[in-house]
């Protein structure tokens, strides 16, 4: 049942990705990745990391696509026709390497007889509790210092954006 | 192997990350150019959660949620960025824009 699940949500995973740098518009692409993370965010919950399944389509799904689309409204732009370069296929070529050296990384790491079926230990794991309990003790230091980071991506966001200094 | 495994969700968060690095070799967009990172983001979450599940262990859950945080910062100043970029070139398109280049 997992299984026939992971094969049907990391199928329209993969479709979508490929959709995404496929297409010729920014924006259909926008919409091909909020479909890809989506189907993250059901693989998250597969995995029982339930907040950052919600997180997932929160933040990243909602938030940060948002900002994307509007910018590309905002711009309004043309993308010019395609065509087919030296660059272009070198580029490609390139690509295609990256994915057999990625491929080769990760069947190369995973011993398939070490890591049986994956399973949670506690029935607080992934859940609000769980990972609360883990963000507000051990981690408390550097959840403050992402607020010190959210901070300056504001100011340098209105600051970059001003027309007129 | 009738099981779901760790190698499942590896192999899937290789091949999007792959996806995400030819996106960024082949459009020119740099609004797309972006998205593929997103892309690549994501498929370095999923790869840590599916290691977290398999440890046991939740600081892995911690490790994506600051992934979220900066990837966030990074939207907002990103695509200021790219507005910026826009109001005095025109264009988004990442071969003209060559201001650094020597």
């Amino acid at each position: 049942m997992q299984l026939l699940m992971f094969y049907l949500i990391g199928f329209f995973a993969v479709l979508s990705a490929v959709s995404m740098i496929v297409v010729r518009k920014p924006l259909n692409s926008a919409l091909f990745l909020i479909l890809n993370m989506i189907c993250l965010a059901g693989l998250f919950a597969l995995l029982n990391a339930h907040l950052i399944a919600v997180l997932q389509i929160i933040v990243y799904a909602g938030a940060i696509m948002v900002l994307v689309l509007f910018v590309i409204m905002v711009l309004n732009l043309r993308e010019k026709d395609g065509d087919i370069t030296v660059r272009k296929v070198a580029a490609q070529f390139v690509g295609i390497i990256v994915v057999s050296v990625v491929m080769v990384m990760v069947g190369a790491s995973v011993d398939p007889s070490a890591i049986s079926a994956l399973g949670s230990a506690s029935p607080e794991f992934g859940t609000v509790v769980g990972v609360g309990k883990t963000l507000f003790t051990d981690y408390i230091l550097p959840f403050e210092i992402v607020s010190v980071l959210l901070l300056a991506a504001i100011i340098g966001a209105v600051i970059l954006s001003k027309s007129k200094v | 192997m009738a099981e779901l495994t760790l190698n499942h969700y590896l192999i899937l968060s290789g091949v999007l990350f792959s996806i995400g690095v030819i996106g960024v070799l082949t459009r020119r967009n740099v609004i797309v150019v972006y998205m593929c990172i997103e892309l690549m983001f994501n498929a370095a979450n999923l790869m840590i959660i599916a290691f977290s599940n398999s440890l046991g262990d939740m600081t892995g859950h911690v490790f994506v949620f600051m992934v979220m945080a900066v990837a966030a910062a990074e939207a907002a100043v990103g695509l200021a960025i790219i507005i910026a970029l826009y109001r005095n070139k025109k264009t988004v398109d990442v071969d003209e824009v060559n201001l650094l280049k020597g």
